[in-house]
C-alpha cells in the first residue's frame, strides 16, 4: 500500500498545504511517494525529499506542465498511478480543481475535504457547510482523496533523504493555455498558515476603513487579514481573503472577527480556530455563540482601543 | 451553440441543518428546498451569454428525486429554454462521479458546446462533478470561474485561485465551473414563472441513459461537529486583552 501525495508548489519551493496533506497520506498506513509535476522544479523536488517520512519524490518536469493546468496535471498524474493505493491532493484551489479530474479517469469515486484518516478506506468529512460530519468508506480500489489542511499537522521539512526520480512527463493537451493572471501582492502571512488572523465584515463600512482600522491591529499581532463574504463582495477586501465555506477555511491559534454577523457559511470556515475573539455592537450577533471572548462593542472604537492596549 | 446548465436541489441556505439522532444522515423532512446558489449563477450567465447572441439554447438538467422539477421550473424563468429531469429513487444516493455520467450521457445526446455548472452543492460539499465530467468528455475545463468570454471556438476564462485570479483560454466545447462572483443572478418574476410552466420539461430515467449509479462511497454515520465550549463576554478592551495573555496565552 503506498498513497501518492501530488504536491502543490511554485517550482521553486513547495506550498505550506503540501506538508499537511503527506502528513494525512502517511496516516492511510503505508509508504508515502510525493510527485512533483512543473517545470524546472528541482528546488520543489529537493525540498520535498528532504520532508520527513517520504519515501520517494517523482519529478515530470516539462514546459507544459508550468503552469499547473488541469488537463495536463490529471494526465501526468494518471500516467503514474497505477500501483497506488491513495492518490491525496490538498483541497486547496489546485488539488480541488485536479483531483476529480483523475478520479473520474480512473473510474472512482473521490472523497473530498478530509478532516480525519480512520483507516486506509474511512474517513471523516464535513458537510453541509459543517455543520454535520460525515464517516465514510469508499468502495474503490484506489482512493482519491483531497485533505482538509487544516486538519492535520505540517509535516517537518527536514529529516528525510528520499531519493528522486525522474518519470516522463506527459504531452501537452493542447485544449487549455494560459493566458496571465494577476497574485495579489500580500506582505503578510498566508491566511491559510497564519497563527493569528484578523478578520473584517461588512459593518467596516468601506474599502479604505478596512485597511484603515483592521491593518494596524494585523501589524502589531503580525496577523493575515481575513474577511466576510459580504466585506468580499461589498468590495472592502479582495476575494482571495474570504474565510467561510466557499473561500479559505482556516484554524489559527487566534481568530479576532470585528463587524462580522458570523453567518453559517463563515462559520464553517473558522470555527475550528483554538481561540474566537468577536467584537460587535448587536449583542444577538450569531458570532457570539461561537467566541470564546465575545466584545460587545463599536469595532471603530474597540479595534483601535485594542491596538493602543497591546502597546 | 448551445450550452447544458446542471442545476441541483438543496436545502435552502438559509437553513441551519438537524443531523438525525440514529446517526443516518441529517433531517431534511419539512425543511425549504432551493436551488444551489452556485448552480443560480451558472443558469444567470447562460442566460446572459443567450441575450448576448453567443448561445443559442439553453438546456437546464438536474438529476435526483420528482420534486427537482421546481428547480427545473426556476431555471427556466430565469432563462433556460428547456429542461431534462433524469430521475432517480427518493432511497437513491446520488454521488458526483454518477452524475457525471448522467450528465456525460446527456451531453452525447445533446451536443453542447459549453457546460456551465456551480463550483459546488452547498450540500455535500464536493467540489467534484464539474471536473469529472470535463475528464469523462475529455474536454477542458475551467472551475471557479468569475468571468467568461467566449470569442470564435475558444472560451476565455478568469478563475479564482489562492492568492488571486488566472485567465486561461480553453477550445470549445468546455466545462465551465462557476465562482460566486461571475455574475448576481436576477429575481425571478411571475410572468416568467408563468411562461416557465409551458416550457418543455423532459423526464428520463438513468437505465435509459444507459448508467450504473450506485454509490462507490459509503456513508456510515453522520453525526454532530464538536460542539465549543461557552465563552465569556469580556466588559472591555483591557479585559479582553489580559484574558489574551494570561488565560489563553495566544499573544
Amino acid at each position: 500500500m503506498t498513497a501518492l501525495v501530488i504536491a502543490e508548489h511554485d517550482h521553486g519551493t513547495l506550498k505550506g498545504a503540501t506538508l499537511n496533506t503527506i502528513t494525512a497520506a502517511a496516516q492511510c498506513g503505508g509508504d508515502v511517494h510525493v510527485l512533483i509535476a512543473g517545470h524546472n522544479a528541482a528546488g520543489a523536488a529537493q525540498a520535498a525529499a528532504a520532508i520527513a517520512g517520504v519515501a520517494k519524490v517523482l519529478h515530470a518536469d516539462a514546459p507544459q506542465l508550468a503552469e499547473q493546468l488541469a488537463e495536463n496535471v490529471a494526465a501526468q498524474v494518471l500516467a503514474i498511478a497505477s500501483g497506488y493505493s491513495h492518490l491525496v491532493f490538498p483541497a486547496t484551489a489546485h488539488g480541488k480543481n485536479v483531483a476529480p479530474r483523475v478520479a473520474a479517469l480512473l473510474d472512482v469515486a473521490q472523497v473530498s475535504d478530509v478532516t480525519k484518516v480512520l483507516a486506509a478506506d474511512s474517513f471523516e468529512r464535513p458537510i453541509y457547510a459543517g455543520n454535520a460530519i460525515a464517516t465514510v468508506q469508499s468502495l474503490d480500489a484506489t482512493k482519491v482523496l483531497t485533505v482538509r489542511t487544516t486538519g492535520f499537522d505540517p509535516a517537518a521539512t527536514s529529516g528525510g533523504s528520499a531519493a528522486v526520480e525522474a518519470v516522463a512527463a506527459v504531452a501537452d493537451s493542447g485544449k487549455s493555455s494560459f493566458v496571465g493572471s494577476e497574485i495579489a501582492k500580500n506582505d503578510r502571512p498566508e491566511l491559510t498558515a497564519a497563527k493569528i488572523i484578523v478578520s473584517g465584515g461588512r459593518a467596516l463600512g468601506s474599502s479604505d476603513k478596512f485597511n484603515e482600522v483592521l491593518t494596524p491591529l494585523a501589524d502589531k499581532l503580525g496577523a493575515a487579514l481575513g474577511a466576510s463574504r459580504a466585506a468580499v463582495d461589498a468590495g472592502y477586501a479582495p476575494n482571495d481573503w474570504q474565510v467561510g465555506q466557499t473561500g479559505k477555511i482556516v484554524a489559527p491559534q487566534l481568530y479576532i472577527a470585528a463587524g462580522i454577523s458570523g453567518a453559517i457559511q463563515h462559520l464553517a470556515g473558522m470555527k475550528d480556530s483554538k481561540v474566537i475573539v468577536a467584537i460587535n455592537k448587536d449583542p444577538e450577533a450569531p458570532i457570539f455563540s461561537v467566541a470564546d471572548y465575545s466584545l460587545e462593542a463599536d469595532l471603530f472604537e474597540a479595534v483601535p482601543a485594542l491596538v493602543k492596549e497591546l502597546g | 451553440m448551445k450550452a447544458l446548465v446542471p442545476v441541483k436541489r438543496v436545502v435552502d441556505y438559509n437553513v441551519k441543518v438537524r443531523v438525525k439522532s440514529d446517526g443516518t444522515g441529517v433531517d431534511i423532512a419539512n425543511v425549504k428546498m432551493s436551488m444551489n446558489p452556485f448552480d443560480e449563477i451558472a443558469v444567470e450567465e447562460a442566460t446572459r451569454l443567450k441575450e448576448k447572441g453567443v448561445l443559442t439554447e439553453v438546456i437546464a438538467v438536474s438529476c435526483g428525486v420528482t420534486q427537482c422539477q421546481e428547480t427545473l421550473r426556476t431555471a427556466m424563468a430565469i432563462g433556460a429554454d428547456r429542461a431534462v429531469l433524469v430521475e432517480t429513487a427518493a432511497d437513491l444516493e446520488l454521488q458526483p462521479l454518477a452524475v457525471a455520467k448522467l450528465l456525460k450521457a446527456l451531453v452525447d445526446k445533446e451536443q453542447p458546446q459549453l457546460v456551465i455548472l456551480g463550483k459546488q452543492a452547498i450540500d455535500d460539499d464536493c467540489n467534484q462533478t464539474g471536473q469529472m465530467l470535463a475528464a469523462l468528455l475529455g474536454w477542458p475545463q475551467a472551475t471557479f470561474a468569475s468571468k467568461v468570454e467566449v470569442a470564435g471556438d475558444k472560451v476565455r476564462v478568469t478563475r479564482e485561485i489562492d492568492g488571486g485570479l488566472e485567465t486561461l483560454e480553453l477550445t470549445l466545447p468546455a466545462v465551465i465551473t462557476t465562482d460566486l462572483r461571475l455574475n448576481e443572478p436576477r429575481y425571478v418574476t411571475l410572468p416568467n414563472i408563468m411562461k416557465a410552466k409551458k416550457k418543455t420539461l423532459e423526464v428520463v430515467k438513468p437505465a435509459d441513459l444507459g448508467v450504473d449509479v450506485s454509490p462507490r462511497i459509503k456513508t456510515l454515520k453522520v453525526g454532530e461537529p464538536p460542539k465549543r465550549s461557552a465563552g465569556i463576554k469580556v466588559p472591555d478592551v483591557a479585559t479582553l486583552v489580559a484574558k489574551l495573555k494570561t488565560e489563553a496565552k495566544v499573544i
